[in-house]
């Protein structure tokens, strides 16, 4: 809702400190999440994530949120979808190029990232452009899933099958961002139920045609079941 | 019996593009003018609709003596016209400097990648990221926009392709594209207050030149550059300042109103209500901006943008005396 979404980049600040601790609480819970697995929880934190974040920041559910640095203004409300804004169109007295009954997503990205603790370090971090195969799916599981990656050595992951390693460039060339929101340059395999049903046999496709180092068959699985990124893979 | 003469195949390997100078990105002209310490001009083609090259060397014609890279709209204000990588392939190919324009709106990110390699095949070695216009002020608003990349994240997959070698894929290019990159900012429309952090932004992706939109509003511009030296920007990426004459007080109402991101004060458009001659007041308000942006610190060139006024370009440059310790 447009007036709801206005409301939370004017409380940016108390949304940031709110996601931090929920953010902590996920990822503690890790290990539990990992036990009923991340493929059958998809579906349902997907859809209370859809609900809440639909309600206050008109979230479109890119399956990537990067809120914490856009001033707790979701950027896919942008026409343009900027990712790095604003663009260079914004109308007298802050209104979107496009549409210009609409505040500029960016100007109240910036506003709200002033407000915040660490907001306008994070709004100055580059952002990689959306992949469009995670639109629709909990971004909150994979950022859980990501940060508990990072403690693994990616070596070791891609030793393990873990890690996707056609998606590790993306990783490269944004890595501040990275650091900041794992999921926007996920490296995880992702469970089935977060991928379209298409996306998954194309991504196995080039998948394998591009990660030579591992065998097609473990790829293969790795995309049909659900990782269990702790154990590696699904060996 | 008549005897036809078969002509030579063309090889386009004949010409191989430039190998960039030492502490040069490119071979380009405009990085090798900039980086010598010179007051760069660019300029700004107007596009023909029309399939024929010699419309092409035609509307670059006025734009040639003085433009150190001309630059190619990538279908601006969402309007169709000849592609900028058919004008930067036949410009390049004619010896001319230019800057590939690259909007985010009509291509998605296979496109773009491919068609900067293609590019840099034919020649290019500057290119201009932008987000582009939205459709809606275009010829044809039913288009379906892309918008994959935004520019900040076209600059750095760019700088990836160039200084890593590969595609944001992660897959190996033979040979990378040396390119001089560039992108734009807009001083003068709000968040007046964010637009240096912005800039910043671009410089962090991998902007080593920026041409700005329209400055017409000096004193919105001097307090942007305020902030731009605060920051040390102006040392780590080269600033060319947007010009361009105004046709009259109509057409400047026109388009500050239609044209997305132009900001012209209302003292500007007195001046030309009040001029005897509007295009020829156009023209000096085009001057004395050009002078004036020579006297800012941190600005190293101008970007005139005289849509279907090409013909004033060279006299306005000479006018100013910016290009005086050339030659």
């Amino acid at each position: 809702m447009y007036s709801v979404r206005l409301f939370c980049t004017r409380n940016a600040a108390l949304f940031e400190k709110t996601y931090n601790v929920l953010e902590n609480v996920f990822i503690a819970l890790h290990p539990l999440l990992n036990k009923l697995g991340y493929n059958r929880l998809e579906k349902p934190v997907a859809t209370i994530e859809a609900l809440s974040k639909s309600f206050l920041f008109d979230c479109k559910m890119c399956g990537q949120c990067v809120l914490s640095s856009t001033g707790m203004s979701c950027p896919m409300n942008c026409p343009k979808n900027v990712r790095n804004g604003p663009c260079g169109g914004v109308r007298d007295g802050g209104f979107c190029e496009v549409n210009s009954q609409m505040r500029c997503v960016w100007v109240e990205a910036w506003n709200g990232a002033s407000k915040m603790k660490s907001g306008l370090e994070r709004i100055s971090v580059v952002q990689p452009p959306v992949n469009r195969e995670l639109a629709g799916s909990s971004s909150w599981l994979r950022v859980v899933r990501e940060k508990a990656e990072l403690k693994l050595s990616l070596k070791q992951q891609v030793a393990q099958g873990d890690v996707d390693l056609a998606k590790t460039e993306m990783a490269n060339a944004f890595p501040d961002a990275r650091k900041n929101h794992p999921s926007v340059a996920p490296l995880a395999n992702e469970p089935q139920a977060a991928l379209a049903e298409q996306a998954v046999v194309e991504q196995t496709s080039v998948h394998t045609s591009v990660d030579r180092s591992l065998d097609a068959s473990v790829n293969t699985t790795l995309h049909t079941s659900a990782p269990s990124l702790q154990k590696g893979g699904s060996k | 019996m008549i005897k036809v003469q078969t002509p030579e195949p063309f090889d386009p390997l004949l010409q191989v593009p430039l190998v960039p100078p030492s502490g040069h990105y490119s071979a380009s002209k405009l990085e090798r003018v900039l980086r010598a310490g010179y007051f760069a001009v660019t300029a700004e083609l107007n596009p023909p609709d029309s399939s024929d090259p010699r419309d092409v060397l035609k509307a670059a014609k006025p734009l040639i003596e003085v433009a150190d890279g001309i630059n190619a709209t990538d279908a601006s204000g969402a309007n169709c016209h000849i592609s900028s990588m058919g004008i930067c392939s036949l410009l390049s190919r004619a010896g001319q400097g230019v800057v590939f324009q690259i909007s985010c709106r009509d291509r998605n990110r296979i496109a773009i990648q491919g068609d900067v390699l293609g590019a840099a095949a034919m020649g290019v070695s500057a290119v201009l990221c932008l987000t582009g216009d939205g459709v809606g002020v275009g010829d044809q608003p039913g288009a379906k926009a892309v918008f994959d990349f935004d520019s900040i994240s076209l600059l750095r997959a760019l700088k990836t392709m160039r200084d890593d070698g590969v595609f944001l894929s992660g897959r190996k290019l033979s040979t990378p594209p040396n390119l001089f990159l560039g992108a734009a900012e807009n001083p003068c429309v709000e968040p007046l207050e964010w637009r240096a952090d912005r800039l910043a932004k671009k410089v962090e992706a991998g902007a080593d030149f920026i041409q700005t939109n329209y400055i017409f509003d000096v004193k919105r511009f001097e307090r942007f550059m305020d902030k731009v030296r605060a920051k040390g920007l102006h040392k780590k990426v080269f600033i060319l300042a947007g010009v361009g004459p105004l046709a009259s007080a109509k057409a400047a109402r026109w388009m500050r109103t239609n044209v997305p991101g132009v900001h012209i004060p209302d003292s500007v458009v007195e001046r030309m209500e009040n001029a005897e001659n509007p295009s020829k007041e156009g023209k000096e308000i085009c001057i004395e901006l050009v002078k004036k942006m020579r006297q800012i610190e941190g600005v190293a060139g101008v970007h005139i943008m005289a849509y279907r006024r090409e013909h004033m370009v060279n006299e306005i440059i000479e006018e100013s005396g910016v290009l005086a310790d050339r030659v």
